[in-house]
């Protein structure tokens, strides 16, 4: 594959929460992206982006700044208002991956794209044991064989440090960096060429962020995926991601390279952002 | 638009108390209490659950004078309870010494003592039965009084009127849940604020006192498929308990004070989480109550179960259903809320006016 | 045609015609896309919720005054439910009842499946407590609807995995899930495993009816029906074997498991008590027939 061809491709992705009005229609600098006439909420607005194979891009923002519903709504959590996502793997990239079916979203999620919420209990079943959970995915994907499917799962949990005699286990009563890591593991399951993560450290102890951190990046170096990581936390962003998005009000400001933003941010905001890193 | 204000609240009061008594005595025949205890004994039943209170004729007379509404009856009796001193503290009362009057179990087809179906309704076509309208009252003493002869005449019943818990059985088998024995004073909600996490004494003391419609909803939601505690009815008996308490002077001994009828059931579940066997949860209600008694098994095994559903929610569960409070706060709605609404009005209203004056900019 | 019950007339088979008619052909739904839950206005009845009003609303519709009827509960046609819809069911249309399961035209059945394979003039009707084997997948109705029609099954396959995983055995007691005519994954009612094969390429038609959930589904004669197994846990039923009725003397058959609580001695009986009955019989007239020959 072309290096150059992007595995994924967002074009102008928008999702309103409201109908909007003239105003905001001819508004696009919304502050926190709300109309202050017709209230609706432009959670994300004319977004596009290209991810790379094998990249990590960042996106960092505060919170209200439209991160999160972009990515939600990439894993279809969140039904887009306008635009478009394409994967160069997903009918020659030609399919607007926003309409497709929901057999078709759910093909997509289980074998071209991996997600890991904040919240455990988005990405995983907690009455199920942390095996079934992982198992999930292999079962999405036409298994039907239980012997292997153990094995595999076996597999996948020792690679995120998770002790097989936890394999039975349901994940609620695992720690958070726990559970984290068994979203992690559940999400790559299928080898996805895509991971989504969206504050996966958000809330946990600094040394166990550091942990998951590590973790994902030893993926991402093995594996080859390319991945999209959501922070409000720019010291995240800045030890994982290799370019950058910043948003605010749901728009982008500003993107490039983690380096280039850090040492010369241009926006106004990304300064005050990375001011309060330095 | 302005709002005129509300007066003569004594006098609208006092009509409407006056309308009320019309209400109450419409028709021609009057509503005779002991009627209502003999005949009406279900709803009898289910008033005296719901207000923790065992006493027949006072529910009779409750229902009486408040045209038959199961949520004033409960009412008037947990008012007239707390005119009432608490003298003394029964002594605990055994369930497998119940009288029993009926007893059924859907696990085993054979347990000793045998299954006794007793009077239930659950084998009789809900048809209406119009000949009733012209029922005889004569008639029908005659039928009883040949009833009772056939009945002497079936001779006493060789069995004994007790029998061991179905439960015991599948103890002695080592395959019901271990659970840590609990002898700490039960915790009583009449006495003092619902301590939380309650105490399992407090759980079934607030769930046998619970609005029966609210412990079945909440019951049935939970094995319809947003909960974990399908049960099969290990043991359900309906039948008399004796109270006793103790002599109070010197030289002891116990004083028999009467009896009371309840229903008692215990279901089997999943063990809660870690725990190995079969779990076990509690009924037991007031009267003759099968759904309700059934309902608080279920609802008992939820709550020790932490898992993500309304039913496992202890606060959610315990705090909602009890009659008195939920119909009191409901139907506080229709006091006057003029000045709460007031300004809320007026905070909507410089709301939208600075923000039509910004939209103007 | 009237029917009468404590001096008040009921329609014949109890529900108006037009319901009745409702019920037919909701009946035909379910026969034309087999095992795909069709739903119904399902009537009050005199009888509870929850104790066989599906199945009770599908004899009804079907029912005929020269049809016979069987009815059991967990096999049994004397047990206490089973005998109340039976009462119903001929106080309202005056038909005879038999505890043979070849006499019968309708069965209906209440967690078995007779022993005595049924014959493509016989329908067999189920009640159905949870007719929807996605249910513990997720509790909304319309997600579950939206997942049958995606053929969307993971969820049940990770309930079998995780049972398997947590307890050593992917098979659930009753109610183990099937295939139905490889579309639509079916909950076959609470039968024991040990009925499931039977309703593969069957000769019979199976009604299921759901009352409370307001659901009717069918397996037609001669349609696939495939118990859920993965593929190294081949589907295994109920071991039955070394066993034998200790009033007929069967072997081979669905059992109860009795205890004498005096003895405390364990031992079998038929589950299905008309075919057990129809062997003693036919045992008795053999000897019958050699005490006379």
């Amino acid at each position: 594959m072309d290096k150059r061809t992007p595995v994924m491709e967002g074009k102008n992705i928008t999702v309103r929460f409201g109908d909007g009005c003239s105003y905001c229609r001819s508004h696009p600098e919304l502050e926190k992206g709300r109309c202050p006439v017709c209230h609706t909420i432009w959670g994300v607005r004319d977004v596009s982006f290209q991810l790379y194979p094998g990249e990590i891009l960042g996106i960092v923002g505060e919170s209200g700044s439209g991160k999160s519903t972009l990515l939600k709504t990439l894993y279809f959590d969140q039904a887009a208002t306008s635009g478009g996502a394409y994967l160069s793997l997903y009918q020659d990239g030609q399919k607007n991956i926003l309409e497709a079916s929901s057999q078709q979203k759910r093909y997509l999620r289980n074998h071209l794209m991996g997600m890991v919420y904040q919240n455990p209990m988005l990405g995983l079943r907690m009455k199920l044991s942390s095996g079934s959970n992982v198992a999930e995915k292999l079962i999405a994907a036409g298994n039907r064989n239980a012997g292997s499917m153990i094995d595999r799962s076996t597999e996948l949990l020792e690679h995120v440090e998770i002790p097989t005699e936890r394999m039975r286990d349901q994940p609620r009563v695992f720690s958070g960096g726990m559970q984290q890591r068994v979203q992690i593991s559940k999400a790559i399951a299928n080898n996805p060429p895509i991971l989504l993560l969206d504050e996966v450290t958000t809330g946990l102890d600094l040394s166990v962020q550091a942990k998951v951190l590590d973790l994902i990046r030893s993926i991402q170096e093995e594996l080859g995926i390319a991945m999209m990581i959501v922070s409000h936390d720019l010291a995240v962003i800045r030890m994982m991601s290799d370019r950058t998005m910043v948003m605010l009000g749901g728009r982008v400001v500003e993107e490039g390279l983690t380096d280039q933003i850090l040492e010369d941010p241009l926006h106004e905001y990304t300064q005050t952002l990375v001011s309060s890193l330095l | 638009m302005g709002y005129v204000a509300v007066t003569g609240g004594q006098d609208a009061i006092d009509a409407s108390i006056e309308l009320l008594r019309e209400y109450r005595s419409g028709g021609k025949l009057p509503v005779d209490t002991e009627i209502l205890r003999d005949r009406m004994k279900l709803l009898i039943d289910r008033v005296m659950s719901e207000a923790g209170l065992y006493a027949p004729d006072y529910a009779a007379l409750a229902l009486k004078q408040c045209e038959g509404s199961t949520e004033e009856a409960v009412f008037l009796l947990r008012a007239y309870r707390s005119t009432l001193s608490r003298n003394y503290t029964s002594r605990t009362v055994h369930g497998d010494e119940m009288h029993i009057r009926r007893r059924i179990s859907s696990a085993f087809k054979d347990i000793p003592g045998g299954q006794m179906l007793g009077p239930t309704y659950d084998y009789v076509h809900r048809l209406l039965n119009f000949s009733l309208t012209e029922e005889k009252e004569e008639e029908l003493q005659q039928w009883r009084a040949a009833f009772e002869e056939k009945a002497a005449q079936a001779g006493e019943v060789s069995l004994s009127d007790t029998a061991p818990r179905v439960l015991d059985l599948l103890r002695q088998e080592g395959l019901l849940e271990q659970v840590q024995e609990d002898r700490s004073e039960p915790c009583d909600v009449t006495m003092e604020n619902l301590p939380l996490p309650a105490p399992r004494s407090a759980i079934l003391q607030t769930l046998t006192r619970a609005d029966t419609g609210f412990v079945s909803g909440l019951a049935y939601s939970d094995i319809r498929g947003f909960g974990m505690s399908h049960p099969t009815i290990g043991e359900l008996r309906y039948g008399s308990l004796e109270i006793e308490v103790d002599y109070p002077l010197e030289g002891g001994g116990v004083w028999y004070v009467g009896e009371i009828f309840v229903t008692e059931v215990e279901g089997l579940m999943g063990a809660r989480a870690g725990g190995e066997g079969i779990g076990v949860g509690y009924g037991c209600v007031f009267g003759r109550n099968d759904t309700k008694a059934i309902a608080m098994s279920v609802l008992d095994h939820a709550l020790t179960l932490s898992i993500d559903s309304p039913t496992s929610d202890m606060e959610f569960v315990l705090l909602h259903g009890d009659c008195l409070e939920m119909n009191g706060f409901i139907s506080h709605l229709k006091l006057p809320h003029y000045v709460t609404f007031q300004s809320k009005l007026d905070g909507l209203r410089n709301r939208k006016r600075s923000l039509e004056h910004e939209g103007n900019d | 045609m009237k029917e009468t019950i404590n001096g008040s007339e009921y329609n014949f088979a109890f529900l108006d015609e037009g319901s009745k008619r409702e019920i037919r052909r909701a009946i035909l739904h379910a026969i034309a896309v087999p095992g795909y839950q069709v739903p119904f206005g399902s009537r009050e009845l005199p009888i509870g919720r929850g104790w066989g009003t599906g199945g009770i609303q599908l004899t009804m519709s079907l029912i005929g005054p020269d049809d016979i009827l069987k009815v059991i509960d967990q096999g049994n046609d004397d047990s206490v439910n089973a005998v109340s819809i039976k009462r119903l069911i001929s106080a309202t249309t005056g038909v005879k009842t038999t505890t043979d399961a070849a006499e019968a035209d309708i069965i209906q059945s209440r967690h078995r499946v007779p022993e005595e394979p049924l014959r493509e003039d016989q329908v067999l009707v189920l009640q159905v407590p949870t007719p929807e084997p996605l249910r513990s997948v997720d509790a909304h109705e319309a997600v579950t609807r939206q997942l049958h029609a995606d053929a969307e099954y993971t969820g049940i396959w990770v309930n079998l995995f995780e049972q398997l995983l947590t307890r050593g055995s992917p098979f659930r007691g009753a109610d183990h899930p099937v295939m139905t005519d490889g579309r639509y994954v079916m909950n076959p009612s609470p039968i024991p495993r040990y009925d499931n094969p039977k309703l593969n390429q069957a000769q019979c038609l199976f009604l299921f009816g759901a009352g409370r959930e307001k659901k009717i589904y069918a397996v037609p004669p001669y349609t696939d029906v495939k118990s859920l197994a993965f593929e190294d846990y081949p589907f295994r039923q109920e071991d039955m074997s070394g066993r034998k009725c200790r009033l007929c003397g069967a072997e081979n058959v669905y059992f109860d498991e009795m205890f004498d609580s005096q003895t405390g001695e364990r031992f079998y009986q038929c589950s299905d008590t008309g075919y057990c009955l129809k062997r003693r019989e036919a045992q008795e007239s053999k000897e019958g027939d050699k005490a006379h020959g």
